[in-house]
C-alpha cells in the first residue's frame, strides 16, 4: 500500500494544464515538420509555417498556443495499491484545473449548465476518466480539448454487415464534414467496438497516443495507414484552404462488441493536439 | 492577390475583395462570438439599439485568453463562424461590412454577403499566439459580464486574413480543395 496526499494531484494537474497549453509535445511538432515538407499547396505550406511560428511564440512568450485552451479532460490510472489522503480526490483534480487556468492565464471556457450557460469562471469542472490498474503508481494524462474540432466529432452505430467498408466510410464522412471547421491538419482518433459510450471514450484515448505509434493489431495498423492516406486525398488541406496535408495521424483503438452491433466513434482534434502525461 | 486595407471597411473596399485574396487589415475591429450575438439578436428583436454602430464594421469571431501583465491581449485566434450563422444575415443587412472567423458558412449567410456586398475572411485557426502579435490594444466595450465573450474593440496592425466568401458568390472552401481532391 502506498499513500499519496491529494495535494500532490492538485499540484501536478495545475502544472500540466499550463504546460499542455503552451508546449506542444515533440511527436506533434515532428508531425508538423513532416507536413511542411510534404505539403504541395503553396498557401497550405504558408499556413503550416505560420502554425510552426505560432508554436515558437507560444513557448517563448508564454501565450497559449490557441485561445481555446479547452475543457480539461483528465485520465487518471490509479494503481489498486494506492490510498489517497488529505481530502476528496475528485475535488483535488478540479482544484488543479482551477489553479492552472487561473494562474496560467488560460481561457475559462466552461459553462455550468448546458442550457442556462453561465460561465463557471474557473474552467471547472474537468471531465475525468478513472481507471483502476495493478500496482501502486498513479498515471495522470491531461488533455485540454478545444471545441472547434470536438463539435465535428461523431458516433455511428453501424450494422455488423457494413463491416470494415462501413467503418472507412464513417471516418471519411466525419473528416469531410469537419473540413475547415476542425482546424486542419487534424489528428483523428477512432474507437471501434464496445458500446455507445465505450467507442467514444476509445476515440478520445486514441488522441492521446503518440503520433507515429501504431496499433499492435495488424489489421488496425493497416487501417490507420490506409485512412491517413485516403484523408490526405480529400484535398481539404491546412486551414481547409486546399492541400495534401489534411491529417497528421489516424489512431484507432478497438474493443470486443455485441453480436448485433458495430459502434464507431470519430473524435477529431485540431493540430493543437494537447496531451501531457505524468507518473506520480 | 495581396491587399492592405483599413478598418472599418467601406463597402467599396469590401466589394473589391475576391476569394483567395491575402489581406492585411489595419485599424479598428470588434470581437463578438456566440453569447454576444445572442444578446445583440435579443436587443434587435425588442427594437432597441445594439451597443456598436455596425455600419462598415468588421466583426472578428474571437474570445481571447486573458492578457498577461503589460500585454494588450492573450491568445487571440478565430473561432468557428458557423455558430454565428443564425444571427449573421440580419447584421449584414444592417450594414456590417466584414467578418473574420474560420470554417464554413450557411447558404443564407453566403447569400446575404452577395446581397450586401460584404465579405467573409478566415484567419488561421489555432494560431492565436501569432495573431495576438498583430493586436495593439483591446478594450471591452459591451457585455463585460460575458467574460471572454464580451464585445471588445481591437486596434490591429497588418492582421493577416484570407478572403473565403466574396460579393460575387465565390467561395474558397469549395473551389480551393478541388485542385487537390483525388478521391
Amino acid at each position: 500500500m502506498r499513500t499519496i496526499n491529494v495535494d500532490k494531484i492538485t499540484k501536478n494537474i495545475k502544472e500540466m494544464c499550463i504546460e499542455a497549453n503552451h508546449y506542444l509535445s515533440k511527436d506533434m511538432k515532428c508531425a508538423m515538420d513532416q507536413a511542411i515538407s510534404s505539403e504541395e499547396s503553396p498557401l497550405g505550406k504558408q499556413i503550416l509555417n505560420q502554425l510552426k511560428e505560432n508554436l515558437r511564440i507560444a513557448e517563448e512568450d508564454m501565450i497559449p498556443i490557441c485561445q481555446d485552451t479547452g475543457m480539461a479532460v483528465v485520465f487518471l490510472d490509479i494503481g489498486q495499491d494506492v490510498h489517497f489522503e488529505g481530502g476528496d480526490l475528485e475535488d483535488s483534480i478540479h482544484e488543479g484545473v482551477r489553479q492552472g487556468y487561473q494562474e496560467g492565464f488560460l481561457r475559462k471556457s466552461v459553462v455550468g449548465d448546458p442550457i442556462i450557460r453561465e460561465n463557471t469562471k474557473d474552467n471547472t469542472p474537468a471531465v475525468i476518466h478513472y481507471r483502476i490498474v495493478p500496482g501502486d503508481g498513479v498515471r495522470i494524462t491531461v488533455a485540454p480539448k478545444g471545441f472547434g474540432s470536438e463539435n465535428m466529432s461523431r458516433v455511428f452505430m453501424l450494422k455488423p454487415a457494413e463491416g470494415i467498408e462501413g467503418v472507412k466510410d464513417a471516418i471519411l464522412t466525419a473528416v469531410k464534414d469537419a473540413g475547415p471547421n476542425a482546424c486542419p491538419p487534424m489528428v483523428v482518433g477512432v474507437g471501434i467496438g464496445g458500446t455507445f459510450e465505450k467507442c467514444a471514450l476509445m476515440a478520445k484515448e486514441a488522441l492521446t497516443r503518440e503520433i507515429g505509434v501504431h496499433s499492435p493489431i495488424a489489421w488496425v495498423h493497416d487501417l490507420e495507414e490506409e485512412m491517413l492516406r485516403k484523408i490526405n486525398l480529400l484535398g481539404i488541406g491546412p486551414g481547409g484552404l486546399g492541400g495534401t496535408e489534411t491529417a497528421l495521424a489516424v489512431n484507432v483503438n478497438t474493443y470486443p462488441t455485441h453480436i448485433a452491433g458495430l459502434p464507431v466513434a470519430i473524435n477529431i482534434c485540431c493540430h493543437v493536439n494537447r496531451h501531457v502525461v505524468r507518473e506520480v | 492577390m495581396e491587399r492592405y486595407i483599413s478598418a472599418p471597411i467601406t463597402k467599396e473596399d469590401a466589394s473589391s475583395l475576391r476569394a483567395g485574396d491575402y489581406v492585411y487589415i489595419t485599424g479598428t475591429i470588434y470581437t463578438a462570438r456566440d453569447a454576444a450575438h445572442k444578446r445583440m439578436e435579443e436587443t434587435l428583436e425588442k427594437n432597441e439599439s445594439i451597443p456598436i454602430d455596425i455600419k462598415n464594421q468588421v466583426i472578428y469571431y474571437m474570445g481571447p485568453s486573458p492578457a498577461r501583465d503589460g500585454r494588450p491581449i492573450g491568445s487571440a485566434g478565430p473561432t468557428t463562424a458557423s455558430r454565428m450563422d443564425k444571427y449573421t444575415p440580419k447584421l449584414l443587412d444592417l450594414g456590417l461590412s466584414a467578418m473574420i472567423g474560420k470554417g464554413k458558412r450557411s447558404e443564407e449567410v453566403l447569400n446575404a454577403i452577395v446581397r450586401n456586398k460584404s465579405v467573409y475572411m478566415a484567419a488561421v485557426g489555432g494560431a492565436g499566439a501569432l495573431l495576438s502579435k498583430c493586436i495593439l490594444s483591446s478594450e471591452v466595450v459591451a457585455y463585460e459580464d460575458l467574460g471572454t465573450e464580451a464585445i471588445r474593440k481591437l486596434e490591429v496592425k497588418d492582421f493577416p486574413v484570407i478572403v473565403v466568401a466574396d460579393c460575387e458568390g465565390n467561395y474558397l472552401y469549395e473551389s480551393a480543395i478541388k485542385e487537390y481532391k483525388k478521391i
